[in-house]
């Protein structure tokens, strides 16, 4: 399952901090940040709930990148 | 300007303020007045940075720009030297809120550019037309585009004509005339009428979507620059801090324990003077937005680059394997030429056009194309087809023949023969020989120009592959100016021979392929960068190529090495400018030359005119 999510973060390196922490979160097969478009993408793992995944990528990205925010 | 930006602009105008307001009270003497005077610009402009850094180092983040501010401006204040510790807060803040406005007006000015997301769709139902969500209108339905709107979904038109503005999904700049029967591309605008559209896909496969799409994924991949970016900034902080706490502690002690005063504050001062200039931010600020600037540019060109590592390749690229059909040639058949027609040019296409007419061959279609008007039915009679040779028709009382040489031997006419490559079509009148018409795959205006651009931009060889034969091959590589030729190719042999071409590539001599996509996919996988052009449309292409030109324009293929190449080149800039002057201001401060101010020149100067440089990557008008 893909979903894409509005973000908003302030610098392209951020931006990549996020994909990055993003990626490392489980149950996130794949997840890539586009800093043009504002845009996260992300590809659950198989019987991921997503609600919850979510909630965890958005833990980890605060953590890598304190100003950022993702629109669920 | 967002909120946010407002926000920080209000606070740094207030604290500038303050701080001038400051130099003007009579604080010597009063050390904790003075001192909590400063603190409040201070605080003002920088309380942000502190808790992102306080934050950073919660959450097991500590080496960050935030972090290396804080420190730096409390170990100013600290050591007592106000004006500098907000000065550079207020600078880094400064630099921050220009960054933060360059990235917001690229953005900008890039998704105004691909804003070809249609909001809605005017279906057309029993009860009238109906505002709809694209999304929700099936295939066949039919909708309604009024002028000014969006096309939202790829179809056919069923009535009216207008002129469709595609400049968003081309890049071409002059609109295209529609009128019934012809198949619209969602994304592009109506200017003028009224249009009634059968769509002939869902939103979902419709041109505009997939466009965003790839769009939207395009930075997926990361360049090499970006990933080492990424890589120093993890390496290179800590590093810095390190190297400013052994700045800080060494020589005191050294010269402690050889007996000197220390000097403990000069040393610290330097370090924390070694923080600020090391700040990493230039640079990893820029080149992302380098690429960023870079992507969306060449996009608003109509060159839809999958990925900054993609646009690494293309500016490496040596060799450049072109596909003939559909890349250099139209792919459709046209009349090229009319030779010794002794009735006159005209005179002949109008006999050969109606003596045709009742066919639907290719070489007729373009018989009728170039006559431009249509045949009249009533001056055609008695119509004959010979298999194999051709047409014999009664034109205006006249027997006309049209067909290959072998017609004009069974008819005993003796035909003049022709040294163009292509189709020939001999026309005899009342057996007389009349001339011949020449038929060839049209060669595209720009192909020579495209060659010649390719030359230019540095390309060393340039190959042309077809399935064509070898005689047709060369006469269109000879006119665009190719040199290298492999005709007679089936679509393995021709990714057989790209990677015969791929075997003497390298890091930096890069092998392109450019096709149509139709036949090519696997080749378009294969190369070290795939260039699929007019691909609008063929999802196999879209799928398989890494460079995707959105119109058919062969000299797009040198224009996206350009700016690739223009892109590589500020990020090549920025990282050595960056680090050369920050290097220098090091070596500076370690010596105790430069102060907090030529620090802070080192950072947010050289920021500023990073970030600067990369914006330039967005214009790509005259790249």
């Amino acid at each position: 399952m893909k979903r894409t999510y509005k973000i908003d973060v302030d610098c392209a390196n951020c931006a990549a901090k996020m994909e990055e922490a993003a990626n490392k979160t489980p149950g996130v097969k794949s997840a890539t940040v586009n800093f043009m478009a504002l845009k996260m993408k992300v590809e659950f793992e198989e019987g991921a709930d997503e609600a919850a995944v979510m909630e965890a990528v958005i833990k980890n990205c605060k953590i890598v990148e304190d100003d950022c925010e993702i629109f669920l | 300007m967002n909120k946010k930006q407002k926000n920080l602009l209000i606070r740094v105008i207030a604290a500038g303020l303050l701080m001038a307001l400051i130099f003007f009270l009579p604080l010597e003497g009063h050390p904790l007045v003075r001192f909590a005077c400063f603190l409040v610009p201070y605080l003002i402009v920088g309380y942000d940075i502190l808790r992102k850094a306080f934050r950073g180092i919660r959450n097991r983040q500590v080496f960050d720009e935030n972090f290396l501010m804080a420190v730096a401006t409390i170990g100013a204040m600290a050591l007592g030297e106000y004006t500098e510790g907000v000065a550079v807060m207020w600078f880094y803040q400064i630099g921050e809120l220009f960054q933060s406005y360059a990235v917001g007006k690229s953005r900008r000015s890039i998704t105004d550019l691909m804003d070809i997301r249609p909001d809605y769709a005017n279906l057309e139902t029993e009860d009238g037309v109906e505002k709809t969500d694209p999304d929700d209108v099936e295939t066949g339905s039919v909708i309604v585009v009024n002028p000014g709107e969006k096309v939202p979904i790829d179809g056919l038109v069923l009535e009216g004509t207008s002129s469709l503005d595609t400049a968003a999904l081309t890049g071409e700049s002059r609109p295209r005339t529609v009128r019934e029967g012809d198949e619209v591309l969602s994304g592009s605008i109506n200017m003028s009428g009224v249009l009634r559209i059968r769509t002939t896909r869902e939103f979902e496969e419709s041109t505009a979507s997939k466009i965003l799409d790839l769009v939207e994924n395009a930075s997926s991949r990361k360049s090499r620059s970006e990933q080492f970016i990424t890589r120093f900034a993890r390496v290179y902080t800590p590093a810095v801090c390190y190297g400013a706490l052994a700045l800080a502690l060494v020589p005191p002690l050294v010269r402690l324990a050889l007996g000197m005063d220390p000097l403990f504050t000069d040393w610290i001062y330097r370090a924390l003077t070694f923080l600020v200039i090391s700040c990493p931010c230039a640079i990893v600020v820029s080149i992302p937005l380098s690429f960023f600037g870079g992507l969306g540019g060449a996009g608003s060109a109509g060159i839809l680059i999958k990925g900054s590592n993609y646009m690494e390749t293309l500016a490496d690229v040596k060799t450049v394997v072109l596909d003939k059909t559909g890349t250099l040639t139209r792919g459709s058949f046209a009349v090229t030429g009319i030779h010794h027609a002794s009735m006159g040019e005209e005179a002949l296409l109008d006999y050969a056009a109606h003596a045709e007419s009742h066919s639907s061959h290719p070489i007729s279609m373009s018989l009728q194309a170039a006559y431009g008007k249509k045949t009249d039915p009533a001056r055609v009679r008695d119509v004959e087809e010979i298999s194999g040779h051709g047409v014999r028709a009664r034109v205006d009382e006249r027997m006309v023949a049209c067909g290959n040489a072998r017609l004009m031997e069974k008819l005993g006419v003796s035909e003049i023969e022709c040294h163009s490559a292509g189709t020939v079509v001999h026309v005899a009148v009342d057996d007389a020989y009349a001339g011949h018409i020449v038929i060839e795959d049209e060669i595209k205006d720009g192909a020579a120009q495209a060659v010649a651009d390719l030359k230019k931009a540095g390309v060393r060889r340039i190959v042309m592959l077809t399935g064509d034969l070898a005689g047709t091959a060369r006469a269109v590589a000879d006119r665009v100016g190719i040199t290298e030729v492999f005709a007679e190719l089936l679509p393995q042999d021709k990714v057989a021979r790209v990677e015969e071409l791929l075997a003497g590539s390298g890091e930096r001599n890069r092998v392109a392929f450019v096709g149509d996509g139709i036949n090519d996919a696997p080749v378009l996988a294969r190369a070290d960068i795939g260039v699929a052009m007019g691909a609008l449309g063929s999802d196999a292409a879209i799928e398989a190529a890494d460079v995707v030109l959105m119109d058919d324009d062969p000299r797009k293929i040198a224009k996206a090495i350009r700016i690739a190449r223009k892109c590589l080149r500020i990020v090549r800039e920025n990282i050595y400018f960056a680090i050369g002057v920050k290097l220098l201001c090091l070596l500076l401060g370690a010596l105790g030359v430069a102060g907090m101010w030529l620090a802070i020149f080192a950072d947010v100067g050289v920021m500023v005119l990073c970030v600067l440089n990369a914006i330039r990557c967005l214009f790509v008008k005259n790249v």
